[in-house]
């Protein structure tokens, strides 16, 4: 029998029955469902995460220099405590710092918190304030979309002068230019120099309801204790000149706390390796489990595709007999059966990759995750598919190629 | 009686002998006790001949059936069928000798319930690994000229007895075998689809077909030119008679 009409009656056999073979193909549908989802997620969630996430809370080629990592996941409640008891970085440690490093470097100080932003009357709530130094903005490549940053005169002056998020901005100012408008925040007013471009959003989170400030402004009141930045921002122009600075930082900030050669930092110099070290962990999880977790699904499946092969072979015992009366030699038998199986677990295969990518592209339109599927998880999913009715068919099928016509066709 | 040609192991058959079964033996293992169902047949049949198998339950017919059909090997003897000496032949080769040179008909029919009468008749030309088309042109010929023309799309539960087995006999002719084997082919039919179902054995006969039929009807054994009877496995008489 050419292999063609082996599967033109397999396909005839799913069709007849109906019920049996949705049943045998949801293992295979499953397993091949969440392994192109999940390779999808995780391949999205690995591609955001290394191109945007560590990107826009750090920088490249950037450290943070903070009391404790801003950017954590898994930390336990007494180091957590530890952190808190850690002295804040002060002014004068941002300048000694910022002083003492001999590679070029750029640097910005840096607060934030949340609160209110106010304009005749419209109150914007939930904003992030944060109070910075005029490089701020060259470092995280805010880029201004109209207007301008503040100069580094009104950044030592604590001038109150601010540059709005594009959200804000747009909430505030619906139909006007906000620019030379003063917002007023915490009852202070700040005059309106300059909209940053809009920078979308992060895990969902708009990345542009924000407003900055000379950190030397009243708003420092507003985001931190008298004298103590969150953040000192260090932008290097290479990785080596970022890791010689932050050695450079690192002295400099052990001999002011007079830490002892023994004592561990009290303080965190976070970069964007930092923060991927969490996600790396994470998908190193992933990359774990996900195939074992495939792995039972498509097991479970082929063990029922078996299953329904074995019926259907002492289902069909007198068909096989017929069959053989005619002419029809094991190996015709064989493949009928093998083509059988391997058709329900290619449906179900096929099934699960249409779900598979229509997760993803519903995954995408709902979250901010770029969950693209790639052609090789489609590629793979076939494959296994395939291969599990294969599999799963060889035992079934053996059985009935090697029936014997007589008692074949005795059977009732 | 029918003239034997004198036959010894070694030998060939005579080209215009379809069927020659030369000490046929068979003997089946039932759990330690050996029943011997054939003990020794030697039959020889002719090109166009139509012979009617008789013998009561127990004489070895059906085993005898099963070794003309290929569905069984001998224990010993030797059988040809149409010049080639297929005893000792292996499972595949018997698998082709049945889908070329057999034609089954059985008591049951054994059309597959679920496929029309055209694939059933299309059956044997796939595993004859022939092309679609023909093969489908073929099969529809086989069809008309069983009169069921048309019933092509019909499934066989949508059939009555007699159409069932005429789809059985166009299916069973349509790669036009050596010999057409017939087992109690009226054993499911009433009398009068019966006589309808003989009135074809005997234009294929006309036609050039040879039949073996086995039955235990005597009125349908009559239709046959020639009757053997096994009894205890062995062949008890062989009669020519009046058509």
């Amino acid at each position: 029998m050419p292999f063609f009409e082996a599967i033109r009656l397999a396909l005839q056999m799913i069709r007849a029955q109906k019920l049996k073979s949705v049943f045998s193909t949801i293992g295979v549908f499953i397993g091949v469902t969440f392994l192109i989802g999940a390779w999808s997620v995780v391949n999205g969630m690995n591609r955001y995460m290394t191109e945007k996430f560590a990107g826009t809370l750090v920088g490249v080629n950037t450290f943070h220099l903070r009391r404790s990592p801003n950017v954590n996941f898994d930390v336990q409640d007494s180091v957590w405590r530890s952190w808190r008891r850690r002295p804040r970085i002060k002014f004068a440690d941002a300048n000694a710092v910022t002083k003492s490093l001999t590679v070029p470097v750029v640097t910005a100080w840096y607060s934030e918190d949340r609160g209110s932003v106010e304009y005749s009357g419209k109150v914007a709530k939930d904003i992030t304030l944060e109070g910075t130094t005029e490089r701020y903005f060259d470092i995280m490549n805010l880029t201004i979309g109209d207007g301008r940053p503040f100069t580094p005169q009104e950044s030592k002056a604590g001038t109150t002068v601010v540059v709005l998020g594009y959200d804000l901005a747009h909430k505030l100012f619906p139909d006007v230019n906000p620019i030379g408008h003063n917002v007023r925040i915490h009852g202070i007013p700040y005059r309106v120099i300059g909209v940053v471009e809009r920078q979308g959003n992060l895990l969902g989170i708009s990345l542009d309801k924000f407003v900055v400030a000379p950190a030397l402004s009243p708003i420092q009141r507003e985001v931190n204790p008298p004298g103590v930045v969150d953040a000192l921002i260090v932008k290097a122009n290479s990785e080596p000149e970022m890791r010689e600075a932050m050695n450079q930082a690192e002295a400099v900030m052990r001999s002011r706390r007079h830490l002892r050669p023994r004592q561990d930092d009290n303080f965190a110099m976070e970069t964007s390796e930092g923060v991927l070290d969490f996600w790396n962990k994470l998908s190193r999880i992933l990359y774990a489990v996900g195939p074992g977790l495939v792995g039972i699904a498509l097991v479970v499946g082929g063990i029922v595709i078996m299953n329904i092969m074995l019926v259907a072979v002492a289902e069909r015992t007198r068909e096989i007999g017929i069959r053989k009366s005619l002419g029809a030699r094991r190996r015709d038998i064989l493949r009928q059966f093998l083509a059988e199986a391997t058709a329900l677990a290619t449906v179900g295969a096929t099934l699960g990759i249409l779900t598979g990518i229509g997760l993803s592209v519903l995954l995408q339109a709902v979250s901010p995750l770029p969950a693209s599927v790639s052609p090789f998880s489609i590629v793979l999913g076939v494959v296994v598919g395939g291969g599990v009715g294969v599999i799963a068919g060889v035992y079934p099928a053996s059985r009935a190629a090697r029936l014997d016509p007589i008692t074949a066709l005795r059977q009732e | 009686m029918t003239a034997l040609q004198p036959f010894r192991t070694g030998d060939t058959p005579l080209p215009d002998i379809v069927i020659l079964t030369h000490k046929l033996t068979r003997d089946y293992d039932m759990g330690g006790e050996v029943v011997r169902a054939l003990r020794g047949v030697s039959l020889q049949i002719r090109k166009n001949e139509y012979v009617a198998v008789m013998g009561p339950s127990g004489s070895g017919k059906s085993t005898f059936m099963n070794l003309i059909g290929c569905l069984d090997t001998p224990t010993a003897g030797e059988y040809w069928l149409n010049g080639q000496k297929v005893s000792d032949l292996s499972d595949d080769e018997l698998a082709r000798i049945r889908n070329k040179e057999i034609g089954f008909v059985f008591q049951t029919f054994n059309l597959l319930p679920r496929a029309t009468a055209l694939h059933n008749v299309e059956l044997p030309l796939i595993y004859a690994g022939q092309p679609a088309r023909e093969r489908r042109e073929q099969a529809a010929r086989a069809l008309t000229s069983v009169g069921l023309g048309d019933r092509m799309d019909h499934r066989p539960n949508e059939l009555s007895g007699g159409q069932r087995q005429r789809v059985a006999i166009a299916r069973a002719l349509v790669n036009q075998p050596s010999i057409l084997l017939a087992d109690e082919p009226t054993g499911n039919l009433d009398s009068a689809t019966s006589a309808e179902l003989m009135q074809v054995f005997r234009d294929l006969h006309r036609g050039g077909q040879t039949i073996v039929m086995v039955t235990h009807e005597h009125d349908i054994a009559a239709h046959a030119a020639r009757v053997v009877t096994l009894r205890d496995g062995v062949i008890a008489t062989d009669q020519l008679q009046a058509a």
